[in-house]
């Protein structure tokens, strides 16, 4: 969101095409009160103001919002960060590990669940990639969302071998 | 043959060796693909899905179990009753395209209408729209050798099709294509599926996932779970990427 501000002050409204355009069909998702919900945070933390807007007396309300130093700072700092979203293995492997230490659930049904959610995922980005309307670079980001979810179903087949044979030797899962 | 599956497997075992040595390839299943479905059979490699596919295409036969093509009851036919049904009813894809070196595309793709029985030149004819629904008329008169993976892929598919098949039977279709062909097979998978053609692919490319009505996991010979991908994704907190909040 700063980083859509970056360039230069804008509506809220602008705020989500902006972030629409960016991001193709991921950017749909995003609605107007998640934008000024948001911002009103944003405002909150000294990272960026707003003004109302002069000369439109149809439209009282409408707020431009603009980055303060600090939120320029910030943008600054998250642009030259190395850093990449993580999902939460940690949590789904930790819900394994519990599953099968206190017998409450079958950790291969929990790898089914998980499964499905990811192929699900997986196939609403691939279909996107496959409509040839498509805008080659956001192409290029629904490639990646499919790699990195492939590489999760890799993991979940890697977690399915390992509480399969835990479950057949009658091991234990202490962790 | 009950119900309304184009396709059936019910009991369906192979098995390899003998005592301690015993390998059960696949292991009693029972399956049902109705008339019209994409289904994509996924698993590990070694879990049975290869051949699972050759049973349900008459490739090899069943040690047990019965399995049926419309209302042909396929793992009890002669082998020449059966050479017949798979060359009218049945279109299959390889993972490395199998196609003949020396012959052009067109040949290639009228080759199976030719020794289906079709005059020369229906069979020129059928080719060819089939070359131009896969996207290559323009490649009719090229060898493989001048064609690149995903191009000779779907001179492959248009093979598959060339006598009008109840299903296409597909073998990790797209294991030796790069992501650029892949796409391009995707998309002729996704205009078979909205034809009605029948589809059954057996990969671990999770991809063809999104080409697919049904999605069954497999491992160790047996299903072991069966989703059908209807919808969208269930938790739609934001983003398509992030299944594991």
């Amino acid at each position: 969101m700063l980083a859509m501000l970056a360039k230069e002050p804008a509506y809220g409204y602008d705020l989500r095409s902006r972030l629409r355009s960016a991001l193709g069909p991921l950017g749909e998702a995003m609605n107007a009160g998640q934008i000024y919900v948001t911002l009103a945070r944003l405002a909150k933390a000294g990272l960026v103001t707003s003004q109302h807007a002069e000369g439109l007396p149809d439209r009282p309300d409408r707020r431009v919002y603009a980055l303060t130093p600090a939120g320029q700072q910030r943008v600054a700092a998250w642009l030259t960060e190395v850093s990449w979203p993580r999902p939460d293995l940690t949590e789904f492997h930790l819900k394994l590990v519990a599953a099968a230490a206190a017998r409450l659930a079958d950790p291969v049904t929990l790898v089914d669940a998980q499964r499905r959610e990811v192929l699900r995922r997986l196939r609403d980005a691939q279909r996107a990639a496959l409509e040839r309307s498509v805008d080659p670079v956001v192409g290029l980001l629904l490639e990646g969302v499919v790699l990195r979810l492939r590489a999760d179903l890799e993991w979940l087949e890697a977690c399915e071998r390992m509480w399969i044979n835990r479950d057949r030797t009658g091991g234990t899962a202490s962790p | 043959m009950t119900g309304s599956a184009l396709l059936k497997a019910r009991g369906v075992s192979r098995r390899y060796g003998w005592g301690s040595a015993l390998v059960r390839a696949v292991d009693e299943i029972d399956l049902e693909v109705p008339a019209g479905q994409t289904l994509a059979i996924m698993g590990p490699s070694g879990c049975g899905k290869s051949t699972l596919l050759h049973l349900l295409g008459g490739l090899q036969r069943p040690t047990d179990g019965e399995i049926w093509l419309a209302e042909h009851r396929i793992d009890t036919m002669s082998e020449r009753a059966l050479a017949r049904l798979r060359r009218h009813h049945i279109g299959f894809v390889f993972q490395s395209f199998h196609l003949m070196d020396e012959l052009t595309a067109v040949e290639n793709v009228e080759l199976a209408a030719l020794l289906a029985g079709q005059s020369p030149r229906r069979a020129r004819q059928r080719a060819l729209h089939l070359l131009d629904r896969v996207g290559l008329a323009d490649r009719a008169r090229h060898l493989p050798s001048a064609l690149s993976g995903g191009q000779r892929q779907r001179v492959a598919i248009a093979r598959a099709l060339s006598n009008e098949p109840l299903v296409v039977l597909a073998d990790e279709p797209t294991g030796n294509l790069d992501s650029a062909a892949t796409l391009e097979v995707l998309r002729l998978f996704e205009e078979l599926r909205t034809a009605g053609q029948t589809l059954v692919v057996v990969t671990h490319d999770a991809r063809i996932a999104a080409v697919a009505d049904r999605v069954i996991s497999m491992r160790d010979g047996s299903f072991a779970d069966d989703s059908r991908l209807t919808g969208t994704t269930t938790s739609g907190t934001g983003t398509v990427y992030g299944g594991w909040r």
